[in-house]
């Protein structure tokens, strides 16, 4: 196993990776405990914080790791997470997608900076996560396989990993239940045992991302139309940034039937609404195509696709665009393709890779 | 086996340190203040370490404050004697520097409407004496500037300093932490008001030091209470802690020609660390040349994060330090290295290697070999990431 850097949030299900880890220690092995210093607590909000990133957690991950008996650092990726999630997530919401910081942490933070820092200052080989996932080798090749607990599943945000990094990466987790890894966490007596889960987007404590998007990118928002599918203005938005694709709620529209969020159009500062079956579709097309194995499995191939974390996967007919694009035909429509989240593409259990849905050529 | 280069963080109680205690953290446990026989018992324990200090302070037994260490002595001085003399005047000079637990006590004043101004220093570090004879002005009534600086090691012309001070008729704090054990520390010679001492740094333990306050200098207490150490700092005396501390400071500072064989010893290692660290590539020495404590050697380090040195070196069995407590991952770079005018970019690859009383050349000479190593494989790491940034 060599060395091996567990990231470690504060969190339980970091907290029994690396825990794991340390236990199946050979004699020439080690485990070295990281807890990642994302970004700045906002002073007096982190008390009843429960994101990963309050000095809390840091105090949770290094008691873990000295039960553990791992040493343990504290990396500073504050500079590195500001540019390459939080101001991406900001300009995801400025430019009328839905963005998905989870996905650029991963692929931007844990598996690329913190990879890289732990291979080169800490001579590791691998880097640990505790996320649900699975990596096997087959062939000569690493698939990434979805998490043996499929309800926990987090391949939707892993899809961006390449060979390379699969090489270097592990998910002690990824033959795990949840119910399993809270036990395992109580049995070592783990102060993150009994940890809620955090649902949250950690920088966005109160799940609020307006004041975010005023404070990194001084978008305060302009009112403008809310328009339902033929153009006539329904309604006043307070700022097309505030809205996402498929939002219900907060629009102030009564139009005796549910309407939803059908499409963000920042040029012209417009929202654009429709029924529930408006919002649905089975044709879109995906950019910044990535495939795990490093090239797709054909020109044209049948796969399954989930559109967002935790969404049912639905039949489709894939077809490459280009370098970088392919279009998606699914068998059934699905719920809200949102510009800017991912289109995740499996074969069975296979993580396929996928892109990020884009906008539709209206 | 493990290398241990971080003598300026703390170092390990000498065992006969530890004999000294030993008696007063059990049979002698009274309090010094009582009045029967066992607090007697731990009065003489007291009474004795106040003396010994005080002798080597070139100080009156009465001048001696006990402390819960450098930190407390540093807020007792700058705050306790910026406020008893607020109705004199409300400035007070510094350097920037300083120890937090000046620069943060300053910072507490300004808060209360006190003008602080922080000298500025040269490229090693150093305060010029006659900016601070510029600095005190009408209403000027402390000035504080430490002995030697704790992450760069570098000495102060605290006699120079101490001369201004005395003919402005200004307070003056010394806080001689990091130099104790080092520099002589006779009160008169160095025409301090008031100096501080902390314990663990001259292989006594923690929690305990003293503040010098020259008789006569007006003190507001920052610890209200019982009336010892003569109403400037309440609470049952630390009497194991203080014993430990007095016996700490004799072995470092009694023996003149020990100390300074000792020095020596401590200057050779420390310039074959320069020497040694300096020719690889990109590491340069921070801090004077020449006038910086025997047991410091403190660097920058291009293209890398201190804290992901340190760490490295870590798991190669060398304890070292980026030459501050960083231990929460702070972003902020040090004060003081941009103090002494270097880019924050750069101050963030900070490195402190400070030997002590156990290390020896191998140690050294180990350190060197593992830097050599480590550095290469953080560069090799770092250009991987260019290529891929460039690709």
């Amino acid at each position: 196993m060599g060395r091996t850097v567990a990231a470690m949030s504060g969190g339980v299900d970091s907290s029994v990776a690396a825990a794991l880890l340390a236990r199946a220690a050979r004699a020439d092995d080690e485990v070295i405990g990281v807890w990642m210093r994302l970004h700045q607590d906002n002073g007096e909000g982190y008390e009843q914080s429960r994101s990963c990133c309050s000095p809390d957690a840091a105090d949770d991950a290094r008691r873990v790791a000295q039960i553990a008996g791992i040493p343990f650092f504290i990396l500073n990726l504050e500079r590195e997470f500001g540019a390459r999630v939080i101001d991406a997530f900001a300009d995801g919401y400025l430019d009328g997608a839905t963005p998905n910081p989870c996905q650029a942490c991963n692929q931007y933070i844990k598996f690329d900076e913190l990879l890289r820092r732990g291979l080169a200052a800490y001579g590791a080989d691998a880097v640990a996560t505790g996320h649900y996932a699975r990596v096997e080798d087959r062939d000569g090749r690493r698939v990434l396989l979805r998490a043996a607990d499929a309800d926990k599943d987090q391949t939707y945000f892993l899809w961006v990993l390449d060979q390379e990094q699969l090489r270097h990466t592990r998910f002690p987790l990824g033959e795990l239940t949840k119910p399993h890894v809270r036990q395992i966490a109580t049995e070592l007596g783990l102060p993150t045992a009994a940890k809620p889960e955090s649902q949250e987007i950690c920088f966005v404590p109160a799940g609020d991302y307006r004041t975010l998007l005023e404070e990194r990118r001084g978008y305060a928002g302009e009112p403008g139309p809310i328009v339902d599918a033929d153009g006539t203005r329904v309604g006043t938005h307070t700022g097309y940034a505030h809205y996402t694709v498929g939002q219900r709620h907060g629009l102030g529209v009564a139009l005796g039937e549910a309407v939803y969020v059908r499409e963000v159009r920042p040029a012209s500062n417009t929202v654009v609404i429709g029924r529930r079956d408006e919002v649905s579709s089975s044709a879109f097309t995906v950019d910044g195509r990535r495939f795990v194995a490093g090239e797709p499995p054909a020109e044209r191939f049948t796969a399954s696709v989930r559109i967002r974390h935790r969404a049912p996967d639905v039949p489709a007919e894939v077809t490459l665009i280009g370098e970088d694009r392919f279009a998606v035909e699914t068998a059934t429509p699905v719920w809200a393709p949102a510009p800017g989240q991912a289109a995740v593409l499996y074969d069975g259990d296979v993580c396929l890779g996928g892109g990020r849905i884009a906008r539709s050529p209206a | 086996m493990s290398v241990y280069l971080d003598h300026a963080a703390t170092t390990p109680l000498r065992p006969e340190v530890l004999d000294a205690m030993q008696p007063y953290l059990t049979e002698h446990f009274g309090n010094p203040s009582s009045i029967h026989g066992t607090g007697r018992q731990a009065r003489l324990g007291l009474d004795e370490a106040r003396e010994t200090v005080a002798r080597i302070l070139g100080a009156k037994p009465r001048e001696i404050v006990f402390t819960s260490g450098g930190t407390e002595a540093d807020n007792l001085a700058v705050k306790g004697a910026a406020w008893a003399a607020s109705s004199d005047g409300r400035r007070v000079v510094t350097s920037s520097v300083e120890h937090k637990a000046v620069m943060h006590s300053c910072a507490v004043l300004e808060r209360f409407g006190f003008e602080v101004t922080y000298l500025p220093v040269d490229r090693y570090g150093r305060v010029d004496p006659a900016s601070v004879a510029s600095a005190i002005r009408d209403h000027t009534t402390v000035v504080s500037v430490m002995y030697a600086n704790n992450e760069v090691g570098t000495i102060q012309l605290i006699r120079e300093i101490g001369a201004v001070c005395r003919q402005r008729k200004v307070l003056f704090h010394v806080d001689a932490v990091q130099a104790a054990g080092f520099l002589p520390l006779d009160v008169d010679t160095l025409q301090a008001d008031l100096l501080s001492l902390g314990a663990h740094k001259l292989y006594g333990p923690k929690g305990v030091g003293a503040l010098f306050v020259r008789q006569g200098t007006a003190l507001l207490t920052q610890l209200s209470g019982g009336s010892q150490e003569r109403q400037r700092r309440a609470g049952t005396e630390n009497v194991a802690g203080i014993v430990g501390f007095a016996k700490a400071l004799e072995l470092a500072q009694d023996d003149l020609v020990a100390r300074e064989n000792e020095n020596a010893r401590l200057a050779g290692l420390r310039d074959q660390l320069i020497a040694g660290c300096t020719a690889l590539p990109g590491v340069t020495l921070t801090g004077h040349p020449t006038e910086r404590l025997p047991n410091n050697a403190s660097f920058l380090v291009d293209g890398v994060e201190g804290g992901d040195l340190v760490a490295a070196l870590d798991l190669e069995g060398i304890a070292a330090s980026t030459g501050s407590a960083c231990t929460t991952g702070s972003a902020e770079p040090s004060h003081v290295l941009l103090a002494m005018g270097h880019e924050p970019e750069q101050a963030h690859g900070s490195l402190r290697l400070t030997p002590g009383r156990s290390t020896t050349e191998e140690d050294v000479r180990r350190t060197i070999e593992v830097m050599g190593v480590v550095l290469e494989r953080m560069r090799a790491g770092r250009s991987e990431q260019a290529e891929v940034a460039s690709a």
